[in-house]
């Protein structure tokens, strides 16, 4: 029998010429980037706007979802404020590309083309989202990530309410350029809008750039998956006794995990702040967008990165195709779920990928 | 100077006092077992060694350092593993992604590559299970794999709470066998155990805890012989 040693395979690995290795790190990235092109460039001209709007949302759920399966699925914590993350990420995107293109150029007409220097103000905007939602989740992480299970989960809700409150406690967005100019930079980032929303937002949300996120969170979910780190998050949710038996810095671990959700969060409210159609407003982004999320890696299979991906996928499109049921629809969505969780209680592939059922069935024959 | 040394130690859980003042030392190189009944606070000294519970008071002194409440991943990476009770292998997890979070403290890939290639030598079923999920291997191979995986982060004291613990006669005398082995390469061992006899007769030296108390202490040939733990722990006279 050949089956091959997979520490053999390892350490092959990492004797790989310079060249194969850089492919194998740098590969991955190039193929997200040329995705992203071919999709904005050659597909987005001839695609109607509804399925450009459809697709830009199914990509948005999927960052959503396969970040907070980090949290959720791989170190087996159970988080329900994942909206106000990505909030977090929303407004300060918001607030960066409102008002930079403001003052910058004096108003929010889009400047430059694709990759034109308005995508690029988006680009840091969106980073800067993602950034303060990642520190975000490190300040509610740090204290609540030593509780456990329900405990956590209600104070991840808190956290989530306590956000959507402040926001509402918000001033109404400034228009008008010379009060733009004026105001100081607390005054710009408090005047985004309250409960009305943050209207005016640039739509600089296209394929491209969700594309591009999509790819980051798969190929980091799946390269964390398979580190040191990553065994690490899952021998939190296997055993957290024995995982700190091990040497698991678990406290540490976990708020890690969720600094990296919080971060990808961010970046998905970016998104979904700057895309047309959507508006930014603290209903939009409560509790139950953060139950929608919760619903999709449920669904998906807790700690699978393909599963949850699949599951933002259904859980966007299906919504849609009901659409001509008009009032049923939702209940059609509801015996959806509950239909699977009485079939398949662990989710669509449990916690394993499309790619290892076959395989592990193949394994098993001899 | 012994490898471990604990003097006096008091832990409790709320209200409830667990350890009274346990004093207990390890020579380096020997096997030393901790026997006594349930509830006796075995479990609660090797935690209480690996940092998992709080000491209130006293000093755990592990190769000179004192160690008395850092954190366990701090402990682990001076070279104590504990491989708890009730073995808490991770069940979704293969056997090789076990070992791996097993050295999860070290970096250095050779060196991992070795220990592990001891661990299959030690236990040749573990090698042959090695894609398997651990869930799915039989009592005997999951203790065969928390006692693999301890050793994965190289200890120079490891810890074993009840490896006998609900396995078939047959199988608790090869586990017994390993841990000699373990020893013979220059592994120091604490042993905590239920089995009085297997445990007594693998061990140098022997401790017995009573209600949070040691109350006895010698060489394992002497507790085996003495008539108080005939008596209470091995089912004699």
């Amino acid at each position: 029998m050949s089956t091959a040693d997979p520490l053999a395979l390892r350490s092959h690995a990492l004797r790989a010429p310079v060249g194969l290795a850089a492919l194998r790190s740098l590969g991955p990235w190039a193929a997200v980037f040329a995705i992203a092109f071919v999709l904005e460039r050659l597909i987005g001209p001839y695609l109607p706007g509804y399925y450009a709007k459809v697709l830009t949302d199914v990509g948005i759920a999927i960052v959503l979802g396969v970040s907070l399966n980090l949290v959720n699925g791989f170190t087996g914590q159970f988080s329900i404020g994942h909206a106000g993350f990505m909030a977090v990420g929303g407004y300060v995107a918001g607030t960066v590309t409102y008002y930079g293109h403001h003052l910058l150029w004096g108003g929010i007409a889009k400047q430059g083309g694709f990759l034109g220097a308005s995508e690029w103000l988006f680009v840091a905007g969106a980073l800067a989202g993602g950034i303060a939602a990642g520190l975000a989740g490190y300040l509610v992480g740090l204290p609540s990530l030593r509780l456990r299970g329900d405990y956590l989960a209600i104070v991840t809700l808190g956290f989530g309410e306590i956000l959507r409150v402040i926001i509402q406690r918000t001033d109404d967005v400034l228009f008008v350029p010379k009060d733009i100019e004026a105001a100081s930079f607390t005054t710009l980032a408090t005047s985004v809008g309250g409960a009305l929303g943050f209207t005016g937002i640039p739509f600089l949300t296209n394929l491209f750039w969700v594309a591009v996120a999509v790819g980051a969170v798969l190929v980091l979910s799946y390269r964390l998956k398979h580190s040191d780190e990553g065994r690490g998050f899952l021998a939190i949710r296997e055993d957290e006794v024995a995982a700190e038996a091990m040497g698991v810095p678990t406290t540490r671990l976990k708020v890690r995990a969720f600094v990296y959700a919080a971060f990808f969060a961010g970046i998905a409210g970016a998104l979904f702040a700057h895309e047309v159609g959507t508006t930014l407003n603290p209903r939009e982004l409560g509790f139950q967008k953060s139950f929608e999320i919760v619903i999709m890696v449920v669904l998906g299979g807790m700690g699978s990165i393909s599963g949850t991906t699949l599951a933002a996928i259904v859980l966007t499109v299906l919504p849609e195709l009901l659409r001509e049921f008009a009032q049923y629809r939702m209940i059609a969505y509801a015996l959806l779920l509950i239909g699977m969780m009485l079939l398949r209680p662990q989710g669509l592939f449990g916690i394993h990928e499309i790619w290892d059922l076959s395989f592990r069935r193949k394994k098993a024959a001899p | 100077m012994a490898l471990l040394e604990i003097k006096d130690v008091r832990v409790s859980y709320g209200p409830v006092s667990a350890l009274q003042g346990v004093s207990l030392a390890v020579e380096a190189g020997q096997v030393v077992t901790l026997i006594g009944s349930n509830g006796a606070g075995k479990s609660t000294t090797l935690r209480a060694i690996s940092g998992m519970v709080r000491v209130t008071s006293g000093t755990v002194t592990f190769d000179g350092k004192n160690i008395t409440n850092l954190p366990p991943h701090e402990i682990v990476r001076l070279g104590i593993a504990h491989a708890p009770e009730g073995r808490g292998i991770f069940a979704n997890l293969t056997v090789d992604e076990n070992l791996e979070v097993g050295a999860f403290v070290r970096s250095d890939r050779a060196g991992i590559a070795q220990d592990r290639e001891r661990a299959f030598t030690l236990f040749p079923r573990l090698k042959e299970r090695q894609r398997q999920i651990a869930g799915t291997l039989s009592g005997g191979e999951q203790q065969m794999l928390a006692i693999a995986r301890a050793l994965q982060s190289r200890p120079r004291l490891l810890l074993l709470d009840e490896p006998s613990l609900g396995l078939a006669p047959q199988v608790v005398s090869t586990i017994f066998q390993i841990i000699r082995e373990i020893n013979s390469t220059g592994t120091t061992i604490l042993l905590v155990e239920q089995n009085a006899t297997m445990a007594l007769r693998a061990a140098h030296r022997g401790y017995v805890l009573e209600v949070g108390n040691i109350v006895l202490a010698d060489d394992a040939k002497v507790l085996a012989e003495s008539d108080e733990v005939r008596k209470a722990y091995l089912g004699i006279g």
